[in-house]
């Protein structure tokens, strides 16, 4: 139903290291892997080996280049580059179910999943209009609504060991840059990172709250190129042919 | 309103079974959970026992499925009707097939077998494809090693007897300080990628040295942007700025390098530079006890690393003494070297001190006791938790093979090198370069070569020259041009033989590797060469067959293909007689099986040539009475032995008491093993066995017992490299086997024993072209094979070639316009793009996403075909003339890698363009084009 | 957003349909018989039409019904309901002037009230949008209700009336290009808040996830060249407002007429084309496109 339900019970979702995505794809094609196979319609490619070619995914890894500002002692700071691996955050306050004319986007009470009932999906797009984040795409093949579905079909499959019962995308990420777990819960390794390493919304300012969060990525460029270090580089021995002497002495204490 | 939702079924079936093998899209070999569904594929997982992913998955291991059933897939054997190069075949019977190759080769065979080239790609058995070509008798094999990265993996194997490539891993658990060279993807694809998310999760150091920040060198914490080129110097000055610190590891140079060996020092003995050695030939020590000379291994012997030695009048000095000369000299100073490598003195200082921090202040120890090779009893392991990787970024130039080997001194100073947080060597490593074999070129007429092909030189006797002094082989790997040309030139080949230099071939048979396109130096050239005719209108290289799985564009140039499976379809051993999956804590193997029968007129290769070996008579493919010896690949992997009780599968062969592991007996049931054990087999290391494994004798018992080698190993590891040396004495004028006059200089200039530092960029004309153009490997795309993969050819469809700032304002250039790029070669227009985490001098694309019209099943539209491009165009398998009339390979001289990384360019705005220059004629596709629209759903 | 002609034809027909058809039930103008049979068949096409032309915007059209459901708390699901209870209403009143030469007032007041609210449920579906500043204001619905109320008015025959209108929408059409146009920078969402990534500096796009193109960028990315903007904003203003305006102003004859009706259709089209073409979707910003 449309209406968001007042609370959810469990607040499931990703916590990604924007600090250790590396920029792989392989949570994209993992994901395109399983929910092609699995969860409702498989996700369609048009003009698959032509000019054109162009399908639905429900993950998609953008980067960014960030040109830090100058600081007093670096004038001229590198810039970054930053992996951005993103679908849908399972925002709390979804703007995408309340559009919804027929239904079929939902956010589920018992773990705050936001899923699309493809059955009564008229594909208007009204959902994808109302994300702020593109995680929703239609399907040019089925005519409904596609959106990642936090593998709602493996994280209780009986199934499947208890070990993978995780999003593909969280199984095959070879960097482990992606989290999943029980947000509400803050107790649980996906909300302590989030508190440890300053997590955080994408577009605050939309007002969805999304459950899935960001680790910002950690300082970089940071080696001090001063002082600090100098005691280390100090030479054995200044004198011509200073360093064979030194050997010499440090051998016999060996 | 009351919260409605539908009821889901949370727990579907997920798959009928699941059948384990291993994954094929590239040479990680990672372990796969394949999910059936009715018989098809229906999804690829990792498989969380594999020693190599433990459960992860890249993108193109993820996208097998496609791979799997790509529109691209050869169908039947394929004769050529049309000319070469027009992609016009007609489907054969694998009878005919095999007659006409057998046709073609048996008479090779009989006359001459050097006329026959046989060479392999992306080979993953070359243990192999090496043994049948070794049993043809042509001394002319090699696989893709020489264009790849065999500086790497000969300066390793030189330098400390193993090298990065994959054939061994920073110890991932206790490294605190993590410094990579040149890599964007490497062959150990998903052990670096779970490796660094384990130290970053750690909070540990990761710094990337790389011109180019994307990938790896985007997480790393520090980027430092070097010129392209001259990772040498920055190297050096780290060596020269610890060195003069004393932040070495006095006591490992000492005990297990060759720092303390002894030196010929008198510049007029032939012997002037060689180390002394005792009758046995071992080399000799200043023993600190008595302050005599002794063998390095005996007993209690503490070799000095600063006496001298004088032996009838010639004063000996210990390589310690020389390395001091070098290095500390003020042109190692990183003042000396800032502007050349583009990192700023302070900042190479910084770097220095960190590794100095690191590798002695967080120094720690393991409670692992164990005995060294000299019986000298320790009880604890210490550790320094400073590791490296590198890979083409500092291979792939011409001065590559120096560098490679500065960087393996540099982490042996720091007694970083098989210490619990450094680099570690992954089984059948350590070995050193002396128990490697030989190169072998001895050809007789029905008969097989005297010996393995490829191998370690280690002086000039050991070259493949005729007795006229010209190049045995095709490729004139193991010749002065290039003398520890360890992998062979497979770049060389086409152009050697086309130019009939040093002689002309009949047969070229290659498998697995798209040579008239990505994979070649010079593709417009190579595309001329193999099309090009002699006055009697015959093709110059007379006969071409191939074998591919897909078509790629070199199937257009083959007279004969004989279609491979997918990988899902056939047998395949990732074997340790070859580029094994072991860990460093574990020796592991891998097996392929058929978890789907293919569905087409095709064979898997291995197979293929245990069937042709047998029409030819190949001794190793018969049996006594003259039939078939190996029915097909699992037949040889079950049943082949190297040595007796050494098969390529080291799991599950026949003891004395049952099933062993490492020496036995065949056991049919093997492959039966494999698959019900996931399809690999690992066998852990013991504690204490696990690290200072070329001289930890518990180590080196291990592995005599599992087969590794035949008797304890131990070895010193070479700083100083004596063979490089023998090669400069001969060069000098001494010995009888002389150097042609023209490669005297290079040979004493390049071939130092201790690493040195030459500008390659001189000879590629950089005072004209001072751009360098780099290429990287995309993490979700395998050479050109990915783009016939409807997943992975959206992430990458085509490339624009990235430009620094500054390039771009220069050039007046903005996002989206198009560029013209010179090199002293040739000419591409292509689509620009800026980047700014780029060296201020260096350009770049992802390598091998532009395809020919025509290839891969693809739409001739595909922007791969028309946006995408190839630098490949600019860059040449010859440098530049120099007027000498001589023909100087682009590659590094020592051993002959590919020197791709040397490319240097102009850039120039062009006019807006709809495709990508050079616009190639379309080849004619012999399996059509893929379909429109995939709604892809095996279930249901 | 991707100007689709399905949504430009629907809101712009619909939106006119509607307009006549409160004009109707308000007794403007008074009319019965045959003459009330045209114009509520002009309304009638118009309204209906615009819907139907909806329908092809959808993935699974036949399941269309299901959009009645969620009137609770969908804009979209409000218009459907409210436009057939305003079809329905006015169906009644149409009858009654049709065939029986009988007006029913308060029949016709709701389903004047009901026909506003359809173009009032129409526009809130776009103006509830968050992610496209451009659209999320008051003002969206104010112009959707002019424009209706004046091409109702124009369609209605109601001269002076619709020339008033006319020029008032044209007042509240401008404003909305003017508020539009600074809306997304005002909005405060920038790529530094859709990817956090402000605190260490100039987040600027790099590589696209994919190199070909998606849902996403043909549905939300369309750029219009601001040059190519203006002069379609003034064809557009001309077309429907101006020309209008002064055809009406000169001395009344059913050609002009005609002439005005077809030049304000023709306009609110391009205003329609615009009011999507021109908006920024914020999901942009991630692909580097805004
Ligand atoms: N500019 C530039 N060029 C480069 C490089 C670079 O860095 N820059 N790198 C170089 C390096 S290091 C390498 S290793 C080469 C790689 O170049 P190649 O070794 O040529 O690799 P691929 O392009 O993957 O071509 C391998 C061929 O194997 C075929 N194939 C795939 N699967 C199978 C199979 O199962 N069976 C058979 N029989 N065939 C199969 C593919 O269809 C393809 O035609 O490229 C080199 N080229
Ligand atoms: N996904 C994927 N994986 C692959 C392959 C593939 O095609 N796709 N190919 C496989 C093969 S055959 C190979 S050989 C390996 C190669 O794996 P890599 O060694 O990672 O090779 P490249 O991608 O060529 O990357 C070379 C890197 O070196 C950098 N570089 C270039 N010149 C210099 C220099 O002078 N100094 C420094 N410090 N860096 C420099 C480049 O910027 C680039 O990042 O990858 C293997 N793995
Ligand atoms: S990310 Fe988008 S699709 Fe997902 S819940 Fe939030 S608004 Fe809805
Ligand atoms: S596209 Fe489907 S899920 Fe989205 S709003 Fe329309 S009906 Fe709902
Ligand atoms: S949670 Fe599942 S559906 Fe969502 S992005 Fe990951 S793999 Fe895709
Ligand atoms: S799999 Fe992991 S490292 Fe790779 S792109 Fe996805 S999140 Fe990043
Ligand atoms: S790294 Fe990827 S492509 Fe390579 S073997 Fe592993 S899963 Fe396959
Ligand atoms: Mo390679």
């Amino acid at each position: 139903m449309t209406a968001l339900p007042d609370k959810t019970d469990r607040k499931l979702g990703l916590v990604i290291d924007l600090d250790t995505c590396v920029g792989c794809h392989a949570c994209v094609i993992s994901c395109k892997g399983w929910n092609t196979e699995n969860y409702g319609a498989p996700l369609s490619d048009q003009d698959a080996y032509g000019a054109a070619p162009s399908g639905t995914f429900l993950n998609r890894v953008h980067s960014y280049e960030v040109q830090p500002l100058a600081t007093s002692d670096k004038v001229q700071p590198p810039a970054q580059l930053i992996h951005f691996p993103k679908s849908c955050l399972h925002c709390d306050d979804a703007p995408c179910v309340t559009v919804c004319p027929t239904g079929a986007s939902y956010k589920r009470v018992e773990d705050g999943i936001v899923l699309v009932n493809e059955s009564d999906c008229i594909g208007c797009g009204l959902c994808a209009w109302a994300c702020p984040y593109g995680a929703r795409e239609k399907d040019e093949a089925e005519g409904v609504m596609k959106k990642c579905t936090l593998c709602v079909d493996r994280i209780y499959n009986e199934n499947l060991e208890e070990i993978d019962r995780v999003p593909t995308c969280v199984r095959t990420c070879p960097s482990g840059a992606r989290h999943f777990g029980d947000l509400a819960d803050p107790d649980s390794h996906v909300s302590r990172l989030t508190a440890e390493r300053g997590g955080m919304d994408l577009m605050p300012e939309m007002g969805t709250r999304p459950v899935n969060k960001y680790l910002p990525p950690r300082p970089k460029d940071a080696l001090p190129e001063i002082d600090v270090l100098a005691p280390y580089l100090a030479p054995v021995d200044d004198a011509p042919g200073g360093f064979l002497g030194w050997l010499d002495k440090t051998l016999e204490k060996l | 309103m009351p919260h409605k939702q539908p009821t889901l079924n949370l727990s579907p079936k997920v798959s009928d079974e699941v059948r384990k093998t291993t994954c094929y899209m590239c040479a990680c070999r990672c372990g796969i959970n394949v999910h059936m569904k009715g018989g098809k594929v229906a999804y690829i997982e990792g498989n969380r026992d594999h020693p190599v992913n433990k459960g992860v998955l890249c993108a193109k291991g993820s996208a097998g499925i496609m791979q799997h059933n790509a529109p691209a897939r050869l169908r039947a054997p394929l004769k050529r009707v049309g000319p070469r190069g027009s992609g016009e075949f007609e489907e054969i019977s694998w009878d005919e097939a095999l007659d006409i190759a057998t046709g073609w080769l048996a008479p090779i065979r009989r006359d001459n077998p050097e006329k026959l080239a046989f060479f392999t790609g992306r080979d993953q058995s070359q243990s192999f494809t090496s043994f049948w070509a070794q049993n043809f008798g042509t001394p002319n094999y090699a696989a893709h090693g020489g264009f790849c990265s065999v500086n790497m993996a000969a300066a390793g194997i030189y330098t400390m007897g193993g090298a990065f490539w994959e054939f061994g891993q920073p110890d991932w658990d206790h490294t605190k300080l993590f410094m990579l060279f040149g890599v964007a993807e490497d062959h150990d694809s998903n052990p670096i990628k779970m490796g660094i998310g384990k130290i970053k999760a750690r909070g540990a150091r990761v710094i990337g040295v790389n011109p180019i920040r994307t990938g790896y060198n985007a997480v790393a914490d520090d980027w430092v942007g070097i010129t392209p080129g001259t990772d040498g110097l920055f190297i050096m000055a780290l060596i020269h700025c610890l060195m003069k610190a004393g932040k070495i590891d006095l006591d490992y140079l000492a005990r297990f390098t060759n720092a303390p060996c002894l030196v010929n020092s008198d510049e007029k003995s032939p012997e002037y530079g060689l180390l002394l050695r005792d009758p046995d030939g071992k080399e000799l020590v200043i023993d600190r006890n008595t302050g005599k000379p002794a063998p390095f291994d005996q007993k209690g012997v503490r070799p000095d690393l600063a006496a001298t030695h004088r032996a009838a009048g010639v004063t000996h000095r210990p390589v310690m003494h020389l390395m001091a000369e070098r290095y500390l000299s003020d042109d190692h100073a990183p003042e000396a070297v800032a502007d050349r490598t583009g990192i700023s003195a302070a900042r190479i200082r910084a770097i220095a001190s960190e590794l100095a921090r690191v590798a002695f202040d967080e120094a720690f120890e393991l409670d692992h006791a164990w005995t060294d090779f000299r019986g000298e009893h320790h009880t604890k392991m210490t550790g320094r938790p400073v590791s490296f990787h590198a890979m083409r970024g500092i291979s792939a130039h011409a001065n590559g093979f120096q560098t490679c080997r500065a960087l393996h001194v540099l982490q042996i100073i720091l007694g970083t090198v098989e210490v619990p947080g450094g680099f570690r060597f992954k089984p059948p490593y350590p070995k050193p370069a002396t128990a490697h074999p030989k190169p072998h070129c001895q050809a007789t007429c029905n008969g097989p070569l005297d010996g393995p092909h490829l191998g370690f030189v280690q002086g000039p006797e050991d070259l493949a020259l005729k007795p006229d002094g010209t190049a045995a082989r095709i490729d004139k790997a193991f010749t002065w041009d290039n003398p520890m040309s360890a992998h062979g030139l497979m770049h060389m080949v086409i152009s050697n033989a086309h130019a009939g230099d040093p002689y002309k071939i009949d047969t070229l048979f290659m498998y697995m590797a798209n040579m008239a396109w990505n994979s070649s130096m010079n593709t417009r050239g190579v595309i001329d060469m193999l099309t090009d005719t002699d006055e009697s209108g015959d093709y110059v290289i007379p006969r071409i067959i191939y074998s591919d799985a897909y078509s790629s564009e070199m199937v257009a140039y083959a007279d004969l293909i004989l279609p491979d499976t997918t990988y899902l379809e056939r047998h395949d051993c990732i074997s340790l007689l070859d580029r094994p999956i072991c860990e460093a804590d574990a020796a592991a193997d891998a097996i392929r099986w058929p978890v789907v029968e293919p569905d087409r007129d095709v064979r898997g290769f291995q197979s293929v040539l245990c069937d042709l070996g047998a029409r030819l008579d190949l001794p190793g493919f018969v049996t006594e009475a003259g039939d078939q010896k190996y029915a097909d690949y699992a037949d040889y992997i079950i049943n082949h032995e190297r040595r007796p009780g050494i098969g390529p599968l080291a799991g599950w062969r026949t003891g004395e008491q049952g099933l062993t592991a490492g020496r036995g007996a065949p056991n049919a049931s093997q492959i039966d093993n494999y698959i019900e054990n996931g399809g690999f087999f690992v066998e852990h290391i013991p504690k204490g066995a696990n690290y200072y494994k070329p001289w930890n004798m518990a180590y080196q018992d291990w592995a005599v017992g599992m087969g590794l080698f035949d008797k304890p190993l131990p070895y010193l590891f070479s700083l100083y490299v004596e063979p490089m040396r023998r090669f400069q004495l001969a060069a000098e004028g001494h010995g009888d086997r002389q150097p042609p006059d023209h490669l005297r200089e290079r040979i004493r200039r390049t071939m130092d024993p201790l690493p040195i530092w030459y500008d390659p960029s001189g000879d590629n004309r950089a005072e004209e072209y001072p751009i360098t153009a780099l290429t990287q490997r995309p993490m979700a795309m395998y050479h050109s094979w990915g783009s016939q993969n409807a997943w992975l050819r959206q992430l990458h469809g085509h490339n624009p070639l990235y430009l620094p700032p500054n390039l771009m304002r220069d050039n007046g250039l903005k996002d989206g316009d198009w560029a013209t790029v010179t090199s002293p070669h040739g000419e591409i227009t292509v689509p620009v793009l800026e980047m700014a985490a780029l060296n201020p001098n260096t350009v770049w694309t992802w390598n091998a996403i532009g395809k020919r019209k025509g290839a891969w099943a693809l739409d001739k539209d595909a922007p791969e075909a028309t946006k995408g491009f190839l630098l490949n165009h600019l860059i040449h398998e010859l440098l530049p003339p120099k007027g000498d009339g001589l023909r100087w390979a682009n590659s590094d001289p020592i051993t002959g890698q590919a020197a791709w990384f040397d490319l240097k360019v102009r850039i120039a705005k062009a006019a807006p363009q709809n495709q990508s220059k050079p616009v190639m004629k379309p080849i004619k596709s012999p399996v059509g084009q893929g379909p429109d629209n995939l709604a892809w759903k095996v279930g249901k | 957003m991707h100007p689709a002609p399905s949504v430009i034809i629907f809101t712009t027909f619909s939106g006119l349909g509607f307009g006549l058809l409160a004009w109707l039930g308000l007794g403007f103008p008074d009319v019965t018989g045959w003459s009330a049979f045209a114009f509520f068949t002009i309304a009638y096409v118009c309204a209906v039409g615009g819907l139907m032309a909806s329908a092809f915007h959808l993935g699974r059209p036949e399941r269309a019904l299901k959009a009645f459901t969620q009137w609770r708390t969908s804009w979209l699901s409000r218009e459907a309901v409210t436009s057939v209870a305003a079809l329905l209403v006015m169906g009644v009143y149409a009858i009654g002037t049709i065939f029986f030469d009988k007006a029913l007032p308060l029949v016709g007041v709701i389903g004047a009230a009901l026909s506003l609210l359809t173009v009032f449920t129409t526009s809130m579906i776009y103006a509830q949008l968050k992610t496209v500043p451009r659209w999320h204001t008051a003002l969206t619905p104010v112009m959707f209700l002019a424009l209706a109320i004046a091409g109702g008015a124009l369609l209605a025959g109601e001269v002076t009336t619709a020339a008033v209108l006319l020029a008032l929408a044209g007042v509240v059409v401008m404003a909305t290009w003017l508020h539009g146009d600074g809306a997304f920078a005002r909005s405060g969402t920038t790529l530094a808040t859709a990817t956090g990534l402000g605190s260490i500096g100039t987040p600027r796009a790099f590589e696209p996830p994919h190199t070909g193109t998606n849902y996403l960028l043909r549905e939300f990315v369309f750029v219009v060249g601001r040059k190519h903007g203006t002069k379609l904003r003034i064809i557009a203003f001309t077309l429907a407002i101006a020309l209008p305006v002064i055809l009406l102003l000169v001395p009344f004859s059913h050609w002009l007429a005609a002439v005005a009706v077809l030049s304000h259709v023709a306009g609110v089209l391009v205003t329609r084309w615009l009011f999507f073409a021109q908006a920024e979707h914020v999901v942009g910003l991630y692909y580097g496109k805004r």
